[in-house]
């Protein structure tokens, strides 16, 4: 019977049950412990809320956290206003770190192995707890204190790599001091470059090497083929990363912003002031969001 | 003409190899400060001659830290814990991403946009409605309230991760239906008319040939659960992890010596504690990079 009713289904019917039951749990879980949680904030953020031994009940306030988290909260706008800028230095700053990182993991040179696995080190090391340890850690001045001057030589010493690289890339000028600023905080970017660069990594080793044989024998230069092969043909990853270190530059557990609202859901400000807080830094992420990617994904050729 | 080429190559040669050695330098030597600094004794901390080197080398550091971080216990605990969450996360990312790759169905193109809004909304957004589901856990309106208090337990972690909704989650099923659908079709074809049904085609068939993306899938889930502090703070207080005896470490050791201890010798305990605590991710990665990193080719992570 079962055979039979099964049989009874198009080949289209069946494969979209097959799609249904194979995606069902997550959509029970999005509805359940994401969507219901997501209606419910909303909810909260408007509201007062109480907390006893037999559950929760909420008093309405409308429009008051809001203010709250605004006008009265001392921290919270100018938090607000830094993170903001903060991303907007350094977004930039980790995507073309990233996008060299992979170009250059991607050559062949001895020892590519062990470059590409301490390349990738510090999305196993990423820790919250131990950066959060590390944000409070009086050994890094200790120890940095005996090494002021190796650390400035070093510092040196990376700033003359890159310029020299871009230098050798025939850089504009503007973008060249950007970068050379950006070196200085190069350790902090780096660590939070790995997904980044796993992705280009990735992306560059999809394109077909038919492509580069073809720019040769056209008589294009290398130089030449990385802009008209190697760039246009990463372009959506180019996307895909922004939209990737946006989001996880928000959300970071090292993101001051982040844990100044978790201080505040429990204790502080309060649980509705918090969830406020919350959705203005969410709608301030999603405007950020859609206007990169609008902005970039004009510009992405997809090879289909 | 010929020269000149030669001469760039080799100069390239010099900057490529002078830049990734000074990144790999900038990458590890936080991690070569801690180990080093783990070895000193606290009184190399006051020592103006001491810089990299430590005077006596010391274990002592190691042996404080592993019975204040109650470290054999909770390295049991993290290890049990994390390897079943990302073996739950994996198999449902994996069963998400395999029908969003393989079927068409109405509703696929918003069930995947879904997955990824999950990972735009910013987790302090659904904490606290969540937080507050779990501990009054009605089933969702099922049982009467109060309902039971799940805080403490794993079945938070359980029922996201079985639901493909736990942390990063959207980014495995993306990762996943990405690989399903750069592998060809053809095996699955053969299964079909050979009479098998989209399960068993799906376990016989797309399983095995799946390894390069479940290395990733499976690296990532277990790293990113051991090292969470943020959600099992939240839903498992007082569970006897390593992510939380570390934090706490220091402080009862100097409570159980009744003594005060200086900035840089708690600093120098909880460098000891970072690297009992990294030490495990450490030979999971050595033992895994292989594959890890033959997989990053194979994946076709992309678009």
């Amino acid at each position: 019977m079962k055979i039979q009713g099964r049989r009874r289904l198009s080949l289209k019917g069946r494969e979209a049950l097959s799609g249904y039951l194979f995606t069902l749990p997550f959509v029970i879980g999005f509805i359940l412990m994401f969507l219901y949680p997501f209606l419910q904030s909303i909810l909260f953020s408007l509201s007062e809320l109480k907390i006893t031994a037999e559950g929760y009940e909420l008093i309405w306030v409308g429009l008051g956290n809001y203010h709250n988290a605004l006008f009265v909260n001392a921290e919270y706008p100018r938090l607000l206003f830094e993170t903001g800028v903060a991303m907007f230095r350094d977004v930039p700053l980790i995507l073309i770190f990233s996008f060299f990182a992979a170009i250059l993991l991607n050559q062949k040179f001895k020892g590519r192995l062990i470059a590409r696995v301490i390349f990738f080190l510090p999305v196993i090391m990423g820790a919250d707890i131990i950066l959060r340890m590390e944000s409070a850690d009086y050994m890094s001045f200790f120890l940095d204190a005996g090494l002021v001057e190796e650390t400035a030589a070093q510092t040196v010493f990376n700033r003359s790599q890159i310029v020299g690289l871009l230098m050798y890339l025939k850089l504009p000028e503007g973008l060249l001091t950007y970068i050379v600023q950006g070196s200085e905080r190069i350790s902090e970017i780096i660590r939070s470059s790995g997904i980044q660069i796993l992705i280009f990594l990735a992306g560059l080793q999809s394109i077909p090497s038919s492509l580069y044989e073809v720019a040769k024998i056209e008589g294009a230069t290398g130089w030449e083929s990385f802009w008209m092969v190697t760039l246009p043909l990463l372009s959506p990853l180019i996307v895909t990363n922004i939209v990737y270190s946006i989001i996880d530059f928000f959300t970071a557990p090292s993101n001051e912003l982040v844990n100044f609202i978790q201080d505040n859901t429990f204790g502080g400000a309060g649980y509705g002031v918090s969830m406020a807080m919350s959705w203005l830094y969410f709608v301030l992420v999603g405007i950020f969001l859609l206007l990169t990617a609008g902005l970039i994904s004009r510009k992405v050729v997809y090879m289909d | 003409m010929f020269r000149r080429k030669r001469i760039a190559e080799i100069l390239w040669t010099v900057i490529r190899t002078l830049i990734i050695v000074g990144i790999c330098f900038v990458i590890l030597r936080p991690l070569l400060t801690k180990i080093v600094s783990s070895f000193m004794m606290e009184r190399d901390l006051y020592d103006q001659t001491v810089k990299w080197i430590p005077r006596t080398f010391t274990l002592d550091n190691y042996r404080a830290m592993i019975v204040h971080m109650k470290y054999w216990e909770a390295l049991r605990n993290s290890f049990i814990f994390s390897f079943s969450i990302a073996t739950l996360q994996l198999i449902s990312c994996t069963l998400v991403g395999y029908g969003l790759a393989r079927f068409k169905f109405r509703g696929s193109t918003l069930i995947f946009g879904l997955a990824i809004f999950t990972l735009i909304v910013p987790p302090q957004i659904i904490n606290l409605p969540l937080y507050l589901n779990f501990r009054f856990f009605t089933i969702w309106g099922l049982l009467p309230e109060p309902g039971i208090d799940l805080l403490g337990s794993y079945w938070p972690f359980i029922l996201m991760a079985i639901s493909g909704t736990g942390f990063n989650n959207g980014l495995f099923i993306y990762i996943m239906r990405q690989f399903f659908k750069g592998s060809p079709k053809s095996l699955e074809e053969a299964a079909y008319i050979d009479g098998a049904n989209p399960l068993q085609t799906f376990i016989r068939i797309m399983v095995p040939g799946a390894v390069p993306a479940f290395v990733i899938v499976f690296l990532f889930a277990f790293v990113w659960q051991w090292n969470d502090y943020f959600f099992t703070g939240m839903y498992m207080r007082g569970g006897v992890l390593l992510s939380h005896t570390l934090d706490v470490a220091a402080s009862n050791y100097a409570y159980a010596l009744g003594r005060q201890f200086t900035g840089q010798y708690i600093s120098l305990l909880n460098n000891t504690g970072m690297i009992l605590f990294i030490l495990p991710l450490l030979i999971l990665y050595a033992l895994m990079q292989r594959y890890f990193i033959e997989s990053i080719e194979r994946t076709g992570l992309v678009g």
